[in-house]
């Protein structure tokens, strides 16, 4: 297998504090891979890096075995990197359809065309309805994504990030803000996407987490404390001391 | 009503876009009286068709259009008074290239900025052009304004009359072209990703969208806009006041167009019409109640009406709708 | 050489007072903007009616000068209240768009009102006899009512200063600024927080005005006349600072000054194109919190 993802000695200091300190990470194309520890550990952070989002103190990002450390988001985006975010960060005046369709569109480097009408590029929308279809959303499809319910947001968000057809997908908390019982139907969605894909999934949910990873990396304070199968994880005497801070809650 | 650039709605033009068309031949023909006003009213749609387009579609939010709008009309105005250059398309080309020059230079500039910081900048521009208008006496007229202005006949053969007919005419065309390509704009991916990015630009650069050149764009087709809007003025009026550049006049601009609706074109028609045809009426003879009547309207649209005259229609129509479906037993939630 | 320093030492002076005007009117701009995210472009307003209140207080009603300032900031200030409780609270998590048509719309309408009952005329500022005269420092001589504005404003300044840096409000204000979210979570009323402080701030614009309605003539077209110099104080001071703007209102309020002395061709323009170039180097103004 070979590594899509990587990062060398990753660092970030805000002033003083250390939210990244020399993280080693490394993801295989086609891995289903999670990445957990407390609140504060330096997971978002972390996530941001990757994305361009944020710019590391030092250290250095590849992707796809490119040094991708000073490119753009955007640039980013176009070598295959695509992420969700833990909050919703869709288009809510837009009808769902519209809101896969504009990502379809700028993979497609058309977004910009300015004279043809875009209704009239029917092999985008085409695509933007297959991919709802096969996320289960093909009857919300002209429906206002305000009026649509939190759950099934999330899955659009989903959508929107795979329109871009990535390498690698980031995924921030996918089950943020779902009620527990529909969660389920987000693991249907994750366990159908396509099996090329590599994914570092960051979710709380620890029956989430170890019924979609193979394998699973843990950050505490910004550095990499463990990393192994979900067998591994389970076992070992240091996590559940890492864990007992926040499992009274 | 809405118009915006989607993936699943068809641009076809509808039989009731064709009314303002219709109704602006109309009057040519029915209220020969008020040409010169509605010359005006014409330019002042165009103009708010232009900001409508970055206010109300790309969602930067300036108050300094009146710079474009400004500059198209001195452009024309001093071409010909202290150019010579009589030739009006000419003098629209040159507006149209100046305002393209200012917008993109900067537009580059503060389109990086946002919120307090980007209104700021686009006030001062526009300052700074105000200011220019009014010291360089001798190229703009300053405070007097600029006189002695001629415009040779269209094409050669369509003399620009005492009665406003022949820029009536004009306006009326101009803004047809304007309106189309704005409209196509708005229709074409281009314009849905702008869409997008008023919606949320965070998420349009995550999915590698390319936001400042976006904006950059709109920006500056929107300015090219304000000043075909400007030279326009100029050729009516023959003449070029300061006020073109000012606050107030900026100000007014964004009433109309709030009055009518943003971000769906056709507010920035319904806009104008309603404001200008009261002004005309009962400016001249209530001017302290006028602007009171303005203020107070504007705090009420804003507070109840967030989409204008335009929101308030398809509020009614969708009442109405309801009560059908209702009808059918089948109640959106 | 004696001319040059002359002019020098009176543009410094004019700037000064000019700048205490500015400071005093904006301030509080600068604060209800970075805390509550409003974007308020009638803040002008405020100043104005602080700037008719005294010529009415003390033209009609024979109230003497300091009461008539007195007047000018509790009355503009108590009126602010109404305005925020009935209007302003509505938009505060509504778009920049609505809130700057909205307090355009004010704007509007103030200036409507203050031409029905003042007329266009600019108002004329009868000062007592003690503020008339020239004050000697060091063989000059200097406007008493110029010295009295740097004064009170120096005064005021420090008030304010230690007010928010001591005071419990203060602190409460500072952390709204820093994170509303957060101080709300540690029980601050933070609707009670905005409403004092639009109070403070309209009420200290009020008092501006009024103080220098010799300097900045009050008159209708006044809230949109000098609105880009309110928003030149804040944006280049610094969204919610006390600082920033000070700073700002002195360095403009001289430069302008000096401007008009020395190139009154070029009028406001390079004020303006300084503060593009300025805001182009440090969006967040000079003292503000850079993204």
């Amino acid at each position: 297998m070979s590594v899509v993802l990587e990062t060398r000695s990753l660092c970030k200091r805000f002033g003083a504090l250390t939210v990244a300190d020399h993280i080693d990470f490394q993801l295989q194309a086609g891995a289903r891979h999670a990445l957990i520890g407390p609140n504060g550990a330096g997971k978002t952070t972390f996530v941001n890096m990757l994305t361009g989002r944020l710019a590391p103190t030092s250290g250095r990002i590849f992707l796809g075995g490119e040094d991708v450390s000073t490119l753009s988001q955007r640039e980013r985006v176009r070598r295959g990197l695509g992420r969700t975010f833990q909050i919703n960060s869709l288009f809510r005046g837009l009808s769902v359809v519209d809101n896969v369709a504009l990502a379809v569109a700028e993979r497609r480097g058309m977004g910009g065309r300015l004279f043809r009408s875009a209704s009239s590029y029917a092999d985008v929308r085409d695509e933007a309805m297959a991919l709802l279809a096969s996320l289960g959303l093909a009857e919300d499809a002209q429906v206002n994504l305000a009026n649509l319910a939190y759950g099934k947001q999330r899955l659009v968000e989903i959508a929107i990030t795979l329109a871009m057809k990535p390498r690698v997908l980031l995924l921030d908390e996918p089950a943020a803000g779902v009620p527990s019982i529909e969660t389920h139907r987000i693991l249907d969605v994750l366990d159908a996407l396509p099996a090329e894909i590599g994914i570092l999934i960051i979710e709380h949910d620890m029956d989430l987490v170890f019924r979609f990873a193979k394998r699973i990396t843990i950050l505490v304070n910004g550095a990499t404390l463990l990393e192994g199968t979900p067998e591994e994880i389970a076992a070992d005497p240091r996590v559940r001391e890492v864990y007992l801070g926040e499992r009274h809650d | 009503m809405r118009h915006n650039g989607s993936y699943s709605a068809s641009p076809r033009i509808g039989l009731i876009e064709w009314l303002p068309w219709l109704l602006g031949v109309a009057a040519f023909f029915y209220l020969p009286e008020y040409l010169s006003l509605g010359a005006r009213i014409l330019v002042y749609i165009l103009y708010a068709l232009s900001v409508d387009l970055v206010v109300g579609y790309a969602g930067i939010v300036t108050l300094g259009h009146s710079a474009f709008f400004g500059l198209g009309a001195y452009a024309a105005g001093i071409l010909s008074a202290k150019v010579g250059v009589t030739d009006p398309m000419l003098q629209m080309l040159v507006a149209i290239a100046s305002c393209a020059l200012l917008g993109a230079a900067t537009g580059a500039l503060i389109l990086r900025t946002r919120g307090l910081t980007l209104l700021m900048l686009t006030l001062a521009i526009a300052a700074i052009l105000l200011e220019v208008a009014n010291k360089a006496t001798s190229i703009t007229g300053g405070a007097d304004g600029l006189s002695g202005i001629t415009v040779a006949p269209i094409f050669g053969l369509f003399r620009f009359d005492l009665f406003g007919k022949t820029a009536y005419w004009m306006c009326l065309v101009v803004l047809f072209i304007c309106w189309w390509i704005t409209r196509r704009i708005i229709y074409s991916p281009f314009g849905a990703s702008l869409v997008g990015i008023r919606e949320n630009h965070v998420r349009m650069a995550s999915i590698g969208s390319p936001v400042s050149m976006r904006l950059l764009t709109a920006y500056t087709l929107s300015a090219m806009l304000a000043g075909v809007a400007g030279a326009l003025l100029t050729q009516t009026n023959q003449f070029v006041g300061l006020n073109v550049l000012s606050f107030e006049s900026a100000g007014e601009l964004l009433v109309m167009l709030i009055l009518g609706g943003v971000g769906r074109i056709y507010g920035a028609f319904v806009g104008p019409i309603v404001y200008m045809i009261a002004q005309d009426q009962l400016a001249k003879q209530f001017p302290e109640y006028w602007s009171l009547g303005i203020g107070v309207l504007l705090v009420a649209i804003v507070l109840f009406a967030r989409g204008g005259l335009l929101g308030i229609v398809d509020l009614v129509v969708a009442h109405a709708k309801r009560g059908k479906s209702a009808f059918a037993g089948k109640e959106a939630p | 050489m004696q001319e040059l320093i002359a002019s020098l030492v009176s543009v410094a002076f004019h700037g000064t007072a000019y700048g205490m005007i500015l400071y005093v009117i904006s301030v509080g701009l600068s604060v209800t903007m970075g805390l509550m995210g409003f974007a308020n472009l009638a803040h002008g307003v405020f100043a104005m009616a602080g700037g008719y209140l005294l010529t009415t207080a003390m033209d009609s009603w024979g109230v003497p000068f300091p009461l008539a300032l007195v007047i000018s900031f509790v009355l503009v200030a108590l009126g602010s209240v109404v305005l925020e409780r009935l209007l302003y609270a509505r938009l505060y998590s509504a778009g920049e768009l609505a809130q700057v048509l909205f307090t355009i719309g004010l704007i509007f309408i103030a200036t409507a009102v203050a031409r029905l009952i003042y007329g266009t005329l600019q108002q004329p500022v009868h000062l007592p006899e003690y503020m008339k005269g020239q004050f000697s420092l060091l063989g000059r001589d200097f406007p008493t009512y110029r010295v009295f504005i740097i004064l009170f404003g120096a005064a005021l300044v420090s008030a304010l200063w230690f007010g928010v840096e001591r005071t419990r409000f203060g602190a409460m204000v500072r952390a709204a600024v820093d994170n509303r979210a957060m101080a709300q979570s540690v029980g601050i009323d933070t609707q009670m927080l905005f409403m004092a402080t639009f109070a403070l701030g309209s009420g200290l614009a009020g008092l501006g005005g009024a103080l220098g309605a010799e300097i900045i003539a009050i008159q209708p077209s006044y809230p949109f006349e000098h609105l880009i110099y309110f928003l030149i104080v804040v944006a280049v001071g610094g969204l919610g600072s006390l600082r920033g703007p000070f700073v700002a209102a002195l360095v403009i309020g001289i430069a302008d000054t000096a401007c008009k002395y020395w190139v009154p061709e070029f009028g406001a323009f390079l004020i303006y194109v300084a503060t593009i170039l300025l805001l182009l180097w440090r969006p967040a103004g000079l003292f503000g919190r850079q993204a």
